[in-house]
């Protein structure tokens, strides 16, 4: 009850923003948030077009070129727009190919991981009871196990590759989202329409699917929005700490760490995957943040 | 024949502080377009004896430990969760209290309309279903249905979403209608033209209405008959008109003594000392005796029997045992 009483009260809000000058409200597409948009459509682009976009090869070395600096700085040249690595290898091609890992993994593990937390949840938060607590003591102990623990034990017994860290990120965030849908869920099926739904004569699972689903959508999408960038962290620090793809194929958290040791003699090794990482989790966030908005009825019409 | 016809029902909650009778042995009945209110306090088992006739207890803790639901003869209670859901909607409909969340947020009105068209067997499909909701809002006076078809929740005023809600329950043209307080959470001006409404659907199509309130205008509008529920059981029942005028029971005394009248001015409006029994510390014999002031200890020990006060006309109290002279 409270919760709608508050979002009756976002509309007005959202009328205020029309503007002092009387100008027409604006649609919802005028508030997306270009920027973050355009990082991850460039992002998008980039991984499915790697082999047309990289100038050079990801993995040939080519010894006598190693450490060149970026274009723009002296001794740079354009042949290598973001300079050489250690073994001669072009920062921007291996960057091109590393949005491919990180894209490939953001999205199996979500969905994976998201789907099962989704299905967890609605269910612990829906039928209650022994499933409840079963469900949620077990995401209760795999939250307490650190991350990157569970990935690393996971890398010893599986193998270094892309699969293991599509299953350890599954198997880590999956409880994440099974708690917070399961709340969100606990909060929905008290509403009367969930009563009503069944007096009308909707089965159980009619319920969850039509009536509790489309409730907890909107957390969903934003927890969605938000872990791939948490994902992304994760596959960059597990390649950081050697456990992630096996090299020589790029991955961003892997170059960052091959160039923790040269920081000082060649800045761009870490500098430039670094910032690559932050951006595309900072669009994340904000394109979450207005996902949110624009699945909320409430806020879409103007 | 009635419709409707609850005999001896109990129902069970199981919660922290234990076993708590919420419905205790309640019986009425209802024929075809007729109205029953069923009124009391928060707390004394009307919304429980609803849920209960429509096997929407919450699971785990609710339960229908005795008693009989006859639905058009057939007892609902030992139906099979699949054939409750042919029951509900198409033969016995509810309104509940609040518009603001009897409506599902992310659909239209018309979506939500759809729906529950779409469960009842040999629906149409597609535009002529949407023709349909479209009816059904007209039915219960929403002006321009088409356009109201594509607000959602939010959009709409809360009159506006209970009348929604009210044609979603009339959807499958039920026999009975449980309405559980409906205007309670409606401004004053709204809830006259609700009950209206309400009214003049029950003449067109002779449904019977349970009327759960705790308002007694709101009974004096509505209702053929009244049974006044205090602590799980009915303490009273009988014509509106036989109750107003002369109630059995202390405890209808009360409630009546304290609605407001235009008629008389007084200082203060009279309440009832005290607080409604905990349902898992009942006191032994009547319910209503450690509040009541004609209270002796025959009272505290025995629990009154339903001693006929007129023709239909039934009160729990032993000051209306008719072998005694009344005091």
């Amino acid at each position: 009850m409270g919760r709608i009483e508050t979002a009756a009260g976002i509309p007005a809000g959202t009328h205020a923003a029309a503007g002092p000058d009387g100008a027409a409200p604006r649609g919802h597409l005028a508030r997306l948030p270009w920027t973050a948009f355009s990082i991850i459509v460039v992002l998008v682009v980039v991984a499915v077009f790697a082999p047309l976009i990289a100038p050079h090869s990801a993995t040939e070395q080519s010894l006598p070129d190693k450490l060149r600096p970026p274009a723009w700085q002296a001794g740079g040249s354009a042949t290598h727009l973001l300079g050489t690595d250690l073994l001669g290898r072009d920062v921007l091609s291996r960057l091109v190919y590393g949005a491919r890992v990180s894209l490939v993994v953001a999205l199996s593990a979500l969905v994976a991981g998201g789907g099962v937390g989704l299905a967890l949840g609605i269910l612990a938060g829906y039928v209650g009871g022994r499933l409840d607590g079963l469900i949620m003591r077990t995401v209760d102990a795999t939250l307490t196990f650190p991350t990157i623990l569970i990935a690393l034990l996971l890398t010893v017994s599986l193998g270094q590759g892309l699969r293991t860290i599509v299953i350890a990120v599954t198997l880590i965030i999956w409880a994440r989202f099974a708690r917070i849908v399961r709340g969100e869920v606990l909060a929905v099926k008290t509403r009367d329409f969930v009563a009503l739904a069944r007096v009308h004569g909707c089965s159980h699972l009619r319920i969850m699917a039509v009536h509790i689903v489309p409730n907890v959508m909107n957390t969903f999408m934003v927890l969605l929005t938000l872990h791939i960038g948490f994902v992304i962290i994760v596959e960059a620090s597990l390649s950081f700490l050697g456990a992630g793809i096996a090299p020589p194929t790029p991955s961003w958290g892997q170059m960052v760490a091959d160039g923790r040791n040269h920081i000082a003699s060649g800045w761009w090794l870490s500098v430039v995957p670094g910032t690559a990482i932050l951006l595309v989790v900072l669009a994340f966030n904000l394109f979450g943040d207005w996902l949110r908005d624009w699945l909320d009825p409430r806020l879409r019409q103007v | 024949m009635s419709l409707l016809d609850v005999r001896d029902l109990h129902t069970q909650l199981h919660t922290r502080w234990g076993l708590v009778r919420a419905v205790d042995g309640v019986s009425f009945s209802l024929i075809a377009g007729e109205t029953l209110g069923l009124v009391g306090e928060s707390g004394s088992g009307k919304t429980m004896t609803a849920l209960s006739i429509l096997r929407l207890l919450p699971p785990e803790t609710g339960r229908v430990v005795r008693g009989q639901v006859l639905l058009d003869g057939e007892d609902v209670l030992v139906k099979s969760e699949r054939e409750m859901r042919a029951v509900r909607g198409r033969r016995i409909s509810m309104i509940l209290q609040d518009p603001q969340t009897s409506l599902n947020p992310v659909f239209t009105a018309g979506d939500q309309l759809v729906e529950a068209l779409r469960l009842r067997p040999a629906a149409p499909t597609g535009q002529s279903l949407r023709q349909r909701a479209e009816d059904a809002l007209r039915r219960v006076r929403v002006s321009a249905p088409e356009q109201r078809m594509r607000d959602y929740p939010h959009q709409m005023s809360g009159g506006m979403k209970q009348r929604v809600v009210g044609a979603i329950a009339l959807a499958g043209e039920p026999h009975v209608l449980i309405a559980d307080e409906p205007t309670t959470a409606l401004d004053a001006t709204i809830q006259l033209q609700y009950l209206t409404l309400l009214k003049e659907i029950q003449e067109r199509t002779g449904l019977a209405m349970l009327f759960i309130t705790h308002d007694f205008g709101i009974v004096a509008r509505m209702c053929d008959r009244v049974a006044v529920m205090y602590a799980g059981r009915i303490v009273e029942s009988g014509p509106v008109r036989a109750i107003f005028r002369a109630p059995g029971h202390p405890y209808t005394e009360a409630l009546l003594a304290s609605v407001p009248r235009m008629d008389a001015s007084i200082e203060r409006l009279p309440s009832i000392e005290g607080q409604p029994p905990a349902l898992h510390r009942l006191p032994e014999g009547c319910r209503f005796a450690p509040r009541c002031g004609y209270a002796d200890d025959r009272c505290r020990r025995e629990y009154p029997p339903a001693f006929p006060v007129g023709p239909a006309h039934d009160a729990s109290c032993w000051r209306v045992e008719p072998s005694r002279p009344s005091r």
